[in-house]
C-alpha cells in the first residue's frame, strides 16, 4: 500500500457541487501530475463539511489547513506553495468573521468549536464512495460486534440505555420502537429507513447519505438483526441524485464485502437492502405514507393503529428509522450507551444535527449536543445575522414547526423545551429571520405548501388548509378583520384535532406560534393596513423622499410602466396607483431616496 | 396542475417501445412496481403521456386508473413534455426569506411563462421547485444542470439570455 504525505480532501456536498467542486478536484489531480507529486498527495472526494456558506471547501492535512472559497484558479498556487513547498497559503485560509483572525485548523473555528459531530462523523473525513476508508474509521465493527457477541435482545437493550430518540422530528424512543417490532412474530418483517427528506430548508439526511452512506446501511443491518427481518428498504427522495449515487455504490460495495447478503459474517444472519426512490410528495415522510408509496401506490397515510410495528409495510411488522437516527447506532454501540447518554437534556440525549439557513452568517450544518441555547447557535456558530440587522425570529421544524421569537432565544434545544414554546424539534431545518421577514408571510408561506401537499385523503387538513390560506391571503392583502384572526385559531384547533395523519395536525403549528408571539404584525396587517417589515405587497407604497431626490432621472428612466415623473434635478413623484411594485426603482437610486412604506 | 390532459400530439417511436417492454418484463414479479416502472419509463419518454400509461398498465396487468392516480398524485411525474431548458427556481424555505419569490417573479417576467408551464416556443420550462438542499447558496435557480446561487432580480436576465 502506498502512503501519501498529503492528504486533501475537497468537499463533495451538495452545495460545494454546485460551486464546481469537481472541476476543483481535477485540477488538483492536474497540477500535482504536473510537478510529479501524484504518488506523494492523494486527492480524495469527501461529503460535506458543513460550513456550506464558504463553499467551495479544502483542507489539506496533516497541517488541516482549511482553506474557503477555493476557485479553480486557486488550485496551481495550493499545490505549489503547499504541497510542494510546505509554505501554507495564508490568503485563502478561513477568516474568523468577529475578530478577522486567520485560523489555520477547521476545529478551531468558531463554527466547530461547540459542536460535537457523532451523527456527522465521517461527514468530510472519509471518501464515501470508498468502503476501505469507512472500515478504517471502525466501520461495521459493531455489526460484526453483534452478530457474532450479542443477542438480538442485548442490541435492543443498548440503544435503549442510550436514551437515542428518533430524529425525523416526532422524537419516540428509538429503543422501544425496535421491541415493539421483535416482539411481533416472523418470519418476515422489514426495516425502513426514511431518506424522505421533504422539509423546505433541511438538508442534514441528504449530507449523511452522501458523507457516510456506510454508517446507514450497517445500522439497518443491525436493526434487521435486532428485530429479526431479513429486508431492508431506504426511501430515499429522487431530487438527491449524489446521495442516490452514492448510497447505491456503498450497497454494491457492502455485498462484495459480504457485509449484505446471505450469512454474514459467516452467522446465520442475513439481510438485504434495496433502494426505493420518492416522487416527490412531502407527506411520503410520514411513516404509513411511506409505506403505502413503497408498495407502489399513491402515497396516502392510513389510520394508526395498527402501528407499523405490528402491521406496517406488506402488512407486515416493520420499523421505520430516520437517517440520522441510524448515523447515531454504530456509534452508540462503539462507544456505549452510557457515552451517548452523558451529552444533552435529562429527556434528550446526545446530539442533534440542524442545517442553518436563511438570515445567518454560516450558513450550513451544525451538529451540537441537545440543550444547546438557540442564542449559542445563532451567535457563537452561526456568527449571527449579517448585514448588521436584528435577529427576529428563529423556525424549526419546517411546516410543521413553529417560530421561536427573539425574546425566547436562551431556550435550550431539546423535544420538551421547543414543544412547550409552541414549535417543535422537527427534522433540523432552523432558518434564521431577521427584521425584513414579515411573520403573517412566513406563516403564509408555509400553508402555501401545506395546501399543496395535503394528500387529499381527510377532509379537515385538504379543505381546512385551504381556508386557512384563504384568510391569511386576505389579512396580507389588508382586507382581513379582527374577527377573522380569532377564526384563524379556532380553525387551527380543530386541524390539529381532526386530522388523520401529522401532516395535518402540525400544519397550524406555523400560524399559531405566529400568532402568538407576533400578533402585533397580525393586527398591523388588519387594524393599520400595514406590513411592518414592509414584505406584503399588497400593503406597500414606494415613496421618494423629495429631501434626498437629486433630481437624475435614473428611476423614472428604469421604471418599466412609467409611473415615475419629474423634472431634471427636480425632486421626482412616484404615482402609487400606477406603480406595480417590482422595486427596479431602488435598486436603480444612488441616493437612497426611495422608500417602502 | 400535473392532472391537466397535454395537447401535444405523442411522438413515441417503436425504439422507446421497446425499451418500455424491457422496464416493464424487469419489474413485473417485484411487489409495489408500479413507482419503479413509472420512473424509468419517464426516463424513456422525458413525460407520462395517456398513451404511455396505458401500455405501462396493460404491461403490469394493473387498472389503467391506478397508473394514472400515481402518476398525478407524486410531483416527479410529468403529464406534459418538458423544455429543451427546465428551470427550476428553488423555493425552499431558506431560499424564500432571501427573496426567492421576487427571483421567480423576474424569470416569469422575462420568459412570459408561469411556474409549472412551458414556453411558447417549447424551448423553456419553469417550475418553482421545493428545497433541492443547497441552501448555503440561497436563493437558488436551476437550469438543466447548471446551478446559478446567491441571485438577485437583475441577474436573471443576463443568465437565461446564455440560453435563448
Amino acid at each position: 500500500m502506498n502512503f501519501a504525505r498529503s492528504h486533501i480532501l475537497v468537499c463533495g456536498g451538495t452545495g460545494c457541487t454546485s460551486s464546481q467542486s469537481p472541476k476543483i478536484m481535477e485540477e488538483f489531480e492536474v497540477q500535482l501530475a504536473k510537478r510529479g507529486l501524484s504518488d506523494e498527495a492523494k486527492v480524495i472526494l469527501t461529503g460535506c463539511f458543513g460550513l456550506c456558506a464558504l463553499g467551495p471547501i479544502v483542507v489539506v492535512y496533516p497541517e488541516g489547513a482549511f482553506y474557503s472559497n477555493v476557485k479553480v484558479s486557486d488550485v496551481a498556487e495550493i499545490v505549489e506553495e503547499h504541497i510542494l513547498k510546505g509554505r501554507i497559503v495564508e490568503r485563502l485560509l478561513y477568516h474568523e468573521k468577529k475578530s478577522n483572525e486567520i485560523v489555520h485548523s477547521l476545529n478551531d473555528t468558531e463554527f466547530y468549536k461547540k459542536q460535537k459531530r457523532i451523527a456527522l462523523r465521517n461527514c468530510g473525513v472519509i471518501n464515501p464512495e470508498n468502503i476501505d476508508e469507512y472500515i478504517a474509521f471502525d466501520g461495521y465493527q459493531a455489526l460484526a460486534t453483534c452478530l457474532t457477541e450479542r443477542t438480538p435482545q442485548e442490541v435492543i437493550d443498548i440503544i435503549s440505555a442510550s436514551g437515542l430518540r428518533g430524529r425525523g422530528g416526532a422524537g419516540f424512543p428509538t429503543g422501544t420502537k425496535w421491541s415493539f417490532a421483535a416482539r411481533e412474530k416472523g418470519p418476515v418483517k422489514y426495516v425502513c429507513c426514511n431518506a424522505d427528506e421533504g422539509d423546505p430548508g433541511a438538508f442534514m439526511d441528504r449530507s449523511v447519505l452522501e458523507g457516510d452512506p456506510h454508517s446507514v446501511i450497517e445500522a439497518m443491518a443491525i436493526a434487521g438483526y435486532a428485530i429479526g427481518a431479513s429486508q431492508g428498504y431506504i426511501y430515499v427522495r429522487a431530487e438527491y441524485p449524489i446521495a442516490v449515487k452514492r448510497l447505491q455504490i456503498a450497497i454494491d460495495q457492502a455485498k462484495e464485502y459480504g457485509f449484505l447478503g446471505e450469512h454474514i459474517f459467516d452467522t446465520d444472519f442475513s439481510f438485504d437492502l434495496e433502494i426505493r426512490l420518492g416522487a416527490g410528495a412531502f407527506v411520503c415522510g410520514e411513516e404509513t405514507a411511506l409505506m403505502t408509496s413503497i408498495e407502489g401506490h399513491r402515497g396516502e397515510p392510513r389510520p394508526r393503529p395498527p402501528y407499523p410495528a405490528v402491521k406496517g409495510l406488506f402488512g407486515k411488522p416493520t420499523i421505520l428509522n430516520n437517517v440520522e437516527t441510524l448515523a447515531n447506532i454504530p456509534w452508540i454501540l462503539q462507544n456505549g450507551p452510557e457515552k451517548f447518554a452523558e451529552m444533552g437534556t435529562e429527556k434528550s440525549k446526545g446530539t442533534k444535527v440542524f442545517a442553518l439557513g436563511g438570515k445567518i452568517t454560516n450558513t450550513g450544518l451544525v451538529e451540537i449536543p441537545m440543550g444547546t441555547t438557540l442564542r449559542e447557535i445563532v451567535e457563537d456558530i452561526g456568527g449571527g445575522v449579517p448585514n448588521g440587522k436584528k435577529f427576529k425570529a428563529a423556525q424549526t421544524g419546517g411546516p410543521s414547526g413553529g417560530c421561536i421569537p427573539a425574546s425566547l432565544i436562551d431556550t435550550p434545544i431539546d423535544y420538551e423545551s421547543l414543544a412547550q414554546i409552541g414549535s417543535m424539534m422537527g427534522s433540523g431545518g432552523l432558518i434564521i429571520m431577521d427584521e425584513d421577514n414579515c411573520m403573517v408571510d412566513i406563516a403564509r408561506f408555509f400553508l402555501d405548501f401545506t395546501v399543496d401537499e395535503s394528500c387529499g385523503k381527510c377532509a379537515p387538513c385538504r379543505i381546512g388548509t385551504r381556508r386557512l390560506r384563504e384568510i391569511l391571503d386576505k389579512i396580507v392583502s389588508g382586507k382581513g378583520t379582527m374577527e377573522d384572526l380569532d377564526l384563524l385559531e379556532e380553525l387551527c384547533y380543530h386541524l390539529k384535532s381532526n386530522s388523520l395523519c401529522a401532516l395535518g395536525q402540525t400544519a397550524p403549528n406555523p400560524v399559531l406560534s405566529t400568532l402568538r408571539y407576533f400578533r402585533d404584525e397580525y393586527e398591523a396587517h388588519v387594524k393599520e393596513h400595514r406590513c411592518p417589515a414592509g414584505v406584503c405587497k399588497a400593503l406597500l407604497h414606494y415613496v421618494i423622499d423629495p429631501e434626498k431626490c437629486k433630481g437624475c432621472t435614473a428611476c423614472s428612466r428604469v421604471c418599466p410602466v412609467d409611473a415615475i415623473s419629474g423634472e431634471v434635478k427636480k425632486a421626482h413623484v412616484i404615482d402609487t396607483d400606477k406603480c406595480i411594485k417590482c422595486g427596479a426603482c431602488i435598486e436603480k437610486c444612488r441616493f437612497d431616496a426611495i422608500k417602502k412604506q | 396542475m400535473p392532472n391537466t390532459k397535454t395537447v401535444v400530439p405523442f411522438r413515441g417511436t417503436k425504439e422507446q417501445e421497446a425499451k418500455l417492454h424491457e422496464v416493464i418484463a424487469k419489474h413485473k414479479n417485484q411487489p409495489g412496481a408500479t413507482m419503479p416502472v413509472l420512473q424509468e419509463v419517464q426516463a424513456i419518454y422525458g413525460y407520462l403521456p395517456e398513451e404511455v400509461q396505458i401500455m405501462v398498465a396493460e404491461g403490469l396487468g394493473i387498472p389503467l386508473t391506478e397508473v394514472y392516480g400515481i402518476a398525478s398524485f407524486y410531483s416527479q411525474f410529468a403529464l406534459n413534455p418538458k423544455g429543451e431548458y427546465q428551470v427550476s427556481v428553488c423555493m425552499g424555505t431558506a431560499c424564500y426569506v432571501k427573496g426567492a419569490g421576487a427571483v421567480l417573479d423576474r424569470v416569469c417576467e422575462v420568459l412570459d411563462c408561469q411556474p409549472g408551464s412551458i414556453t411558447k416556443d417549447g424551448r423553456f420550462s419553469l417550475e418553482a421547485t421545493r428545497c433541492i438542499g443547497a441552501c448555503g447558496l440561497a436563493p437558488v435557480m436551476t437550469i438543466n444542470d447548471d446551478v446559478y446561487g446567491r441571485l438577485k432580480p437583475e441577474d436573471v436576465d443576463d443568465i437565461l439570455k446564455k440560453y435563448m
